[in-house]
């Protein structure tokens, strides 16, 4: 009879369960992997949808995203188009590196009769946790189209409220250049006016402050570096508009050269 | 044992009498956590119902070669094994809830019921006993969750399941959602609500 209270055979009976503990999750993990990953991509996109006013469904999103988004090109901090899938860049982690060293992400989205919008992701920190987003611009690279935004682990109720509607369409039809100045959309609290009497604001969450304040920074460090992408495509647009109804090319060409 | 109790008393008494969140006074975490919304709390209550069976049946199999001195650490191994598992299932096929739940899947981990009922009952019971032992926990656990989310659902956000039930002339008329629902502190209060209904109903649960 073995002795169940001595020290060898602790050791190997928990030797033992960690190793068919460790291969039991190991298994699963790996089996599951590709429909999880599938799972995140889906998300993603239909997330950057939703910047462009487009709902869909888990089982049509890969379709539409498809359909809807027509580019992805990689930008950086002066404005010229660099080597990169778009798609694959992590903004968490470029956001927090100094602007000219960025690899920033466009997705050129074609809408039927109402055209070419550029999508352009976000991130920050929230309150509790990171916080996330996509917006959108007319071909003007001015005017925002709409917005998106999502967490990780705000309070429901309150900082978690920027995902709904009733914030996310305060960004509608606001602009982020003023003449020659580049003014990220700042979020306010309720009646009080911006830092900088010139920018476009929108009312910020009350009881979210932080989270608010989180997602003015964001737009300020994330939007920032793609000023001079922006200035180009807007001296690009109005060109494009008038020759034919994809401004697509021609901002291509703008952002190619 | 002393007392003889039968398969069926160790399934239905803790949907009751012998509930683990309103009686025994545990896994309350989770309960304030995930009971903002009724969708996530029915999520979660499958879940446990799920780590509680397994683990059960589990660590009643493997009871008589636990050394004694690491048994808590083999309960949590087991515990904490299946809660992963349950986890990447979410991810592979409910990944919107799987978001929504997002920390607290894992948190199950820590989830009173789960220990209480390992060392309590699987190490000394025979593994069907066991596995009746858990589901009953589990649903105990998940008629609570369901109970308090209801409440907290339908007067903090005027929905369940997502769906708008309160009217939208009712809003007209000047009716508001309660915010104060989703905060977690209602979530307490809900609970205390529950204990005290169920407490006035079993008068020989009232403590002397």
């Amino acid at each position: 009879m073995i002795n169940k209270q001595s020290n060898v055979y602790t050791i190997v009976y928990i030797t033992v369960m960690v190793i068919v503990v460790g291969a039991l999750l190991a298994v699963t993990a790996m089996s599951l992997k590709d429909r999880q990953a599938e799972n995140v991509q889906a998300d993603k996109k239909s997330q950057i949808l939703q910047a462009v006013h487009i709902a869909t469904s888990r089982s049509t999103v890969i379709a539409d995203f498809d359909k809807y988004i027509t580019r992805q090109i990689v930008v950086n901090a002066a404005g010229e188009e660099v080597e990169g899938n778009a798609f694959d860049i992590d903004v968490a982690a470029e956001a927090k590196k100094p602007a000219d060293q960025r690899l920033l992400p466009v997705y050129v989205c074609q809408l039927p009769e109402i055209g070419t919008k550029y999508i352009l992701p976000l991130a920050g920190m929230g309150l509790w946790g990171p916080i996330w987003g996509y917006v959108a611009f007319d071909a003007d690279g001015s005017t925002i189209y709409g917005a998106f935004f999502d967490h990780q682990g705000e309070t429901p109720g309150l900082g978690a409220e920027i995902t709904k509607p009733a914030f996310t369409d305060q960004f509608d039809g606001k602009h982020v250049f003023k003449g020659a100045e580049f003014l990220p959309i700042e979020v306010v609290k309720a009646g009080v006016k911006p830092s900088n009497p010139n920018a476009d604001y929108v009312d910020g969450i009350s009881g979210g402050t932080i989270t608010s304040k989180g997602v003015s920074a964001m737009f300020d460090n994330c939007l920032s570096p793609y000023r001079a992408w922006l200035e180009k495509t807007a001296a690009a647009a109005p060109a494009a508009e008038a020759a034919a109804p994809e401004a697509a090319p021609a901002a291509e060409a703008n952002t190619a050269k | 044992m002393a007392d003889k109790i039968t398969n069926k008393q160790i399934f239905f008494n803790p949907f009751s009498k012998d509930n683990p969140v309103i009686v025994q006074v545990l896994g309350i975490c989770s309960c304030l956590a995930v009971t903002a919304k009724l969708e996530p709390a029915i999520v979660m209550g499958l879940s446990v119902i799920a780590v509680l069976a397994f683990a059960n049946v589990i660590i009643s199999l493997i009871r008589n070669t636990i050394p004694t001195n690491i048994r808590i650490i083999v309960q949590l191994v087991v515990v904490a094994g299946l809660v992963i598992v349950v986890n990447q299932l979410l991810l592979a096929y409910a990944y919107d809830v799987s978001k929504q739940l997002s920390v607290f899947i894992g948190l199950i981990i820590t989830n009173c019921i789960l220990m209480g009922r390992l060392e309590a009952f699987a190490m000394g019971n025979k593994p069907w006993p066991a596995f009746l032992d858990g589901i009953g926990n589990g649903i105990g656990y998940t008629i609570i969750l369901i109970i308090v989310a209801f409440f907290r659902e339908l007067l903090g956000s005027g929905t369940l399941l997502g769906f708008q039930v309160i009217p939208p002339s009712f809003y007209e008329a000047g009716y508001a959602n309660n915010g104060l629902m989703i905060l977690p502190p209602m979530a307490l209060i809900v609970v205390a609500c529950v204990i005290w209904v169920h407490r006035s109903i079993n008068k020989d649960l009232q403590e002397k």
